[in-house]
Formats: C-alpha cells, structure tokens, sequence
C-alpha cells in the first residue's frame, strides 16, 4: 500500500511544503523583528539560479545550497539598508526587491534554462522505519533538507518563547521605542534577523533546483511560492509551529492537484495559478487595517520604521 | 553633607539650528525629590533624556555618582543606577507584566528564560514598594495608572540611585496621583533620589524638596519648595506674573443649545466608549466635562462634531436634529469645534497661517468669489487674528507647522471662534500649551460665553474645569454620573466620582 498513489502524494506534500516553510520561516523572522519584506520571491529565484550554478561548477549539494542562501542574504541586506537605517517604505523596496531578483535571476539564468542539474537531494530511508504503513514514506523517507526544516521550525518557536533574544526580538517588533529604552539595540535585532530571512528565503530557493524538480526555470521554479510563504506567515499569525502545519497544507493542496488528474478530476490549472496572488491579496488587505492586523496577532510595529524620537 | 548623586555642569544640547538646552546646571543629592518645571518646549524632557542616555550634550558633563564619563546609551544609564518612567509608557502590549519587567535584563536557566524567578522578583518588588500588579496580567488589559506602577516597578527592579520620571501624574486620577506622591516621598526617605518633570505646581510643592526652573532651555531659578508658593512658581516659569484665578462674572444661561439624548458611540475597538449620554448646554454657560481620559470624552466629542459614527440616541441642536451629520453640516449649523488633537484634526501643517485661519470659511462669500478665493480678504482676515489673538510668528504665511503648540493653538481657537458658534466644544484647549496662552485661551473662552455662545469644555485637567465651568459633569464609563454646579466644587469629590467611586 505504500507505492499507493495517495500516500505518494502525501510524502511528495512534505517536500513541496519544504521550501514554502524555509522561505515563509525567514520571513516570520524579519517580520517579528518588524520589518515586512515583500521580497521573498526575488531572494528565492536568486537563490535558486546561484545554487544551481554552484552545484553545476561543484557538483556539491551543501556548497550549492549554502552559496544559494548567502545569494539571498545579499539581496536581503539591500532591504535592510534601504528601510532599516534609510527608513524607506517596507512595501515599496519589498515590491522592488522582488522585481529586481526576478529579472536578475532571469538574465543569469538565461544559459541554463532547461538544463539539469546532475546533483540533487536524494531521500534517505530509515532502514525498518520507512517500510512502515503510510507513514514510512511520509515521516522516515524524506531529503535532510525536509528534517532540517522541521527542526528549524521547532528551534524558532523554542528561540521567541523561551530565551532572552526571542524575548528581545518581539519587544522589537511590537514596541521599538520600549525596546530602545532599555537598551537593546533596534536597528541590529531588524538587521539580523531581515539577513536571517534573506537567508532562509535563499535556502529555500535553493532547495526547489537542488531538491524538489533539478533544473532551472525562471517561469515555473518558484512560481509565485515566495508569496504563499509571505501569506503563509499571517495565517499562521507569526506562530512558527502552526506555520509549519500551514506549509504542509499548502504543500498537500498543490499535490492534491497532480493527484486529483491522475484520478481523472481536472482542476482547472489557472484556478492553482492563480492562488499566490489571490493569497497576496488577502494579506495585503489584512496589512491595510490595523486592527484586523491585531487580531491576526501582527507585531504591532510591523511595517513602521523606528525614528528615536529625540525631543 | 549628603552625598551629590548627579550633577551637571553647562550641559547644552541644539537641535539643528535650535538650542534645546542651554548650559545647564543641577545638582541631586542623595534622597531628594527635585522637580524640573518649565512650559511646553522649556527643555525639560531633553535635558532628562540625556541623563538617561537617550541624547548625547553637544558639550558639558554628566556627573553621576562621581564619574563623568560620557553615558553611552539607556543600557549604559541603566548599569549606573538611573531609571527613568517616560512620559509615553514604554511597554509592550501584548506581554505580561513580568515579561515587561525584566525585558533586556532577563534572568536566565542555560538558554532557557527564566521567568519563574523572573515572576518571584517582580511579587517580591511589588510589595517592597507597595505598587500592587498582578504579574500574569498581560499590558494591554491594564489601566494607565497601573501600567505607570508596572513602569516604575521596570525601573525600581534593577538597582536604582536615581529614577526620573517625566510628567508622571499626566494621564492619573487625583486619588492615583497622590498615591504616586506617597510612593515617590517612601522611595526617596530610603535613599533614592527623584527628578521629576511636572507643570502642576501643586505637586510641586507637596513633593518636591528644590525646584529647577527651566525657561527657552535655560535654568532660570533654583529654589527650595519651603521658600515659594504658587503665584512665585508660575511667575518664574512664564517670566511674568500670571493670573491663575480665572476671572469671570456669573453665568446667564438662556435657552438649551445642545442636547444629547442616550447617545451610544462605539470607539475605535467598536467598543461602547459612550454608553446612554445625556446631557445638555445652555447658551451662555461652561459646562465642563471632568473625567478620567478614555471613558468617553473623545468620542461623546468626535460625534456630536459629526467626526464619528453614531450608535444610537440624538444629538440636537436648538430644534434641529443634527444626528449622524456631517461635519460640514454641523459646523454650518453653528458649532464651532476645538478639537482634541490640534496636529491631527485642528490644522493643516504645510498650509500656510492664513488659510488654516479660513479653514471653516474658505468657500463663503466673504473668502472667495464665486469658487475664487479672495486673498486680499483672507490675508486681511489673518492679519487681524494674528494680532488679537497675540499669535507669534513670523508672518501670516508661515506654515501652521513652524509654529509652537501654544501657537498653533491659538489659531484653532482665533478660527473656530471666528465663526461666532453658537456652540463651542473646547477639547483639551490647554493641553501642551504654555501658561501664558492658556491665560489667554481661557479669557477667550469665558468672552464667547459672556456672547452668549453655550461652551462644552472637556479637560484632563480638573484645575481648568474648576476654574471655567459654570456647571460640571462628571463622566465616568461612558456616561454621566453626577452633575454639579461649578462654583463651590468640591476637587476630592469629584477625583471620587471620577475614579468611579460613585452612587
């Protein structure tokens, strides 16, 4: 029952929630930080085509995915210059930064559109385990990079709730100036933690040519996940546990897709297509209204940039 | 001699081309309550801010327990023994109390916070000092005057010389405010020095050992609370004397002007902050609205101005049934309005002194002529007020921005009694503005009255409702709950009323 095709379509979930969790978690980062980066899909394309050249030139996974998230870090770090120390509008360079990594994803990626990549992320079975029903394909044969996610997640959740930093980081977040006042510095805990999202989002990429489908293809690599990753965090009002359940979710319904063709039920592509920005939409409502951001459970300096007020 | 706790020497501080601070000097010594008084913009909270860290002198020094090394930033304060409560609470909503407590200075477990400890401390502080809070309780569930007790417990619970607390008593109720002036006098009988920034002079002289007075950034008198009172304290602030006592002849009220029937009015939240209003205003009479702010002052205000939404009930004036109208609608029908926030909703700040004069009138006939505006007519207009109205600028077409709070109050008032209103909503119409303008605002207030205007007054401040008004409303939880005459009030009546402490 375990070459069944359902439970192929749940196991093959796990690994197209992998990169949506990866990228969605760096945001939920830079964004409890209080810093919005609408980024997200230009840090996953330039950290895609990076690591796929760098696992073209290597043929090393690791040296691959790692060169790919610093790829994204790069781009992250224009972010943070831009709105944390020149206080330029989170939407607007957010929106630019996704524009620019497309297009220089698309112009570097140009020699290798179509191409395979020789290397990839393979799963590895745990002996007996995997051989159990249904959840031996699911839980014990699956990539490292699906593992290192859910860890991830859970070492997030630990880091907000349960140390000083975290504690820190969400005082930055939801009151800059009371952050300020007792001396924890604002503008590092928004540097670090928009370079940390950079990163995650740059892995993620990273991960969809290394792991997911090993080639290059500007129009369908990443496909508009870097912003089911950015409404992923609001539905899972910034809580990274639940943020890992959505990514599964949402890995679920684009598998359930393929599935549903293979049993003969034909969704409309465009209506799957459509979705990350139908998704956009609706959290970019949400942003609009304060108050429906603070009953999703927003940081409550989200989107604002801190001027110590010197008077 | 006791111990010299802080001293500074010269400190000045500018502002781009402003100077914020002029050679400063001051010295605390151990145990003492020192208060720093001035008027809006006197640079008191920039001379503080720099004690804590916040802003760095442009030159002079700090002296603080004998070392005159430059004070980094807050944490750097902090580690010295200063604490400071800020005028503007710096909490974080969303979190607990203990968390609050012991941000940026977290016991820990290993990587693990520690918050059990955390939580025994903050028990163990609060009964020390008797500010009772419920540790678990999360910020935002919290009445102001118990987030002021979780700010100075944040302060008191790393170890503190010298706690500063700017205008603490702003947002309080009298019986929270002498409550805070008992703990401030048992913190400073064991050991710990206060500064404290305030523009009441009565917790001035019940507190304070020695008074700084601060005027255009200057310190410019010293002196022992024993040795002044009152009227020597206010003269000294503005540079002139004051008269404090508002004069005014008794009230003639005539026929009812405004009513207000059951009004019910959701805030921001969609909360009921007005809950079953009634009240009425006579012309010619000050009927002063006393209450704590947030129990629905702003919002009884913004609906009857037509700014906000109405749930249920009627607002009339004279006859006339204006509920759920527009503003436009409302100010034609005779209501002139002085809003709460004069940044927000009283002027325009690029728009130039002239025309926020004209706001309210721009399209009549006497401003523009058929949809043209006549600007020999509006700058006539504002020469005029600029002048009775005493608003010191540097000309009529300066912005309304450049100018200073007393100031640009002044043109909200001079524009919203241009009209001759029948009824005038005064809303905070002293709040950050200097003594020598609300000396002035209040005689124009009572003048509008004596022209037979009928006056709804709302103030935080309980000595300006008891100065001006003719009759007192006490409102509390959204609605009236007592009504009084104003002459004869009784100032810890009323404070009970307010707190709730009624029927």
């Amino acid at each position: 029952m375990n070459n069944s095709a359902f439970v192929l379509m749940l196991a093959a979930s796990m690994v197209a929630a992998t990169p949506i969790a990866l990228a969605a978690l760096g945001e939920l980062l830079a964004e409890r930080s209080g810093v919005l980066n609408l980024g997200v899909e230009g840090m996953m394309l330039i950290g895609a085509v990076v690591a796929f050249q760098t696992g073209t030139k290597t043929g090393n996974l690791w040296v691959a995915l790692l060169v790919g998230s610093l790829a994204g870090a790069a781009l992250s770090a224009v972010h943070a210059v831009l709105t944390i120390t020149l206080r330029a509008s989170q939407i607007v360079t957010g929106l630019s930064l996704t524009i620019f990594g497309t297009g220089l994803a698309t112009f570097v990626g140009k020699s290798i559109e179509g191409m395979p990549l020789a290397v990839d992320f393979r799963p590895t079975p745990w002996g007996p385990l995997a051989d159990l029903p249904v959840i031996g394909p699911v839980l014990f044969k699956q990539d490292p990079i699906v593992y290192a996610t859910i860890v991830l997640g859970f070492v997030i959740a630990f880091y907000l709730r349960r140390t000083r930093t975290g504690l820190s980081l969400r005082s930055v977040g939801e009151s800059p100036a009371t952050a300020d006042s007792m001396g924890i510095p604002v503008a590092l805990f928004r540097y670090i933690h928009v370079l940390l999202g950079g990163l995650l989002a740059g892995a993620a990429g990273a991960y969809l040519v290394l792991g997911q489908v090993p080639s290059w293809s500007q129009e369908s690599t990443t496909g508009g996940l870097g912003w089911i990753a950015l409404a992923l965090v609001v539905f899972a009002s910034w809580q990274p546990v639940r943020l890992l359940l959505g990514a599964f979710l949402f890995g679920f319904s684009r598998q359930l897709n393929f599935f549903l063709q293979g049993q003969g039920v034909a969704v409309p592509a465009e209506l799957l297509s459509m979705l990350p920005y139908l998704l956009t939409i609706i959290v970019l409502v949400v942003w609009g209204s304060r108050d429906l951001r603070r009953r999703v459970g927003a940081p409550d300096a989200l989107g604002i940039a801190y001027v110590r007020d010197e008077r | 001699m006791s111990e010299v706790l802080l001293e500074l020497d010269g400190v000045t501080k500018w502002f781009g081309p402003v100077k914020a601070n002029t050679d400063i000097s001051m010295k605390v010594n151990r145990g003492e309550i020192i208060a720093l008084l001035g008027e809006n913009g006197a640079g008191k909270s920039t001379l503080v801010k720099q004690i804590f860290g916040l802003i760095t002198p442009d030159s002079g020094t700090i002296t603080v327990k004998g070392d005159p090394t430059r004070i980094k930033d807050p944490r750097d304060a902090i580690g010295r023994g200063i604490g400071m409560v800020h005028q503007h609470f710096q909490l974080v909503p969303v979190m607990t109390v203990t968390e609050n407590i012991i941000l940026g200075f977290e016991p820990v477990k290993g990587l693990n916070l520690d918050l059990d400890s955390a939580r025994t401390m903050v028990v163990e502080a609060s009964d020390r000092y008797g500010l009772e809070v419920d540790p678990d309780a999360a910020i935002e569930d919290l009445p102001v005057g118990t987030q002021q007790r979780v700010e100075i417990l944040k302060a008191l619970s790393k170890k503190v010389d010298l706690l500063i607390l700017d205008e603490p008593t702003a947002v309080l109720t009298p019986q929270e405010t002498d409550e805070l002036l008992g703990v401030m006098k048992a913190l400073a009988a064991d050991g710990t020095s206060i500064v404290f920034i305030t523009h009441k002079l009565r917790e001035v002289l019940a507190v304070a050992d020695r008074v700084y007075v601060l005027r255009q950034g200057r310190v410019v008198g010293e002196v022992a609370t024993k040795d002044t009172d009152q009227a020597g304290l206010a003269t000294m602030m503005v540079g002139r004397a004051v008269v404090l006592q508002v004069d005014k002849d008794e009230a003639t009220p005539a026929d009812e002007v405004l009513s207000v029937r059951d009004l019910v009015v959701q805030d921001d939240r969609k909360l009921p902050a007005v809950n079953g209003m009634n009240l009425t205003v006579r012309a010619g009479e000050i009927v002063g609205l006393a209450g704590v702010e947030g129990n629905g002052q702003r919002e009884l205000v913004e609906a009857i101005a037509g700014m906000r939404k109405v749930v249920s009930g009627s607002v009339h004036l004279g006859t006339e049934d204006v509920t759920g109208k527009s503003p436009h609608h409302i100010h034609a029908a005779g209501v002139g309005h002085v809003p709460e926030d004069r940044e927000k909703h009283g002027l325009v700040g690029g728009y130039s002194i002239a025309d926020n004069l004209v706001l309210n009138r721009f399209d009549e006939p006497e401003f523009a002529n058929r949809g043209v505006r006549n600007f020999g007519a509006i700058d006539a207009n504002a020469e005029a007020y600029v002048k009775e109205f005493d608003i010191r600028t540097s000309g009529i077409h300066a912005t309304a921005g450049s100018l200073s709070g007393g100031n640009k109050q002044k043109v909200v008032v001079a524009r919203e009694m241009s009209a001759e209103p029948r009824l005038l909503i005064a809303a905070q119409p002293t709040r950050g503005v200097d003594v020598g303008s609300i000396e002035f605002i209040h005689s124009r207030i009572v003048d509008a009255r004596d022209k037979g205007a009928a006056v709804l007054l709302v103030s935080a401040e309980l000595d300006e409702i008891l100065s001006l008004s003719d009759r007192i409303v006490v409102v509390h939880g959204g609605h009236a709950v007592a009504e009084m005459p104003g002459a004869g009030a009784n100032r810890q009546e009323i404070g009970r009323l307010m707190a709730g402490g009624g029927h």
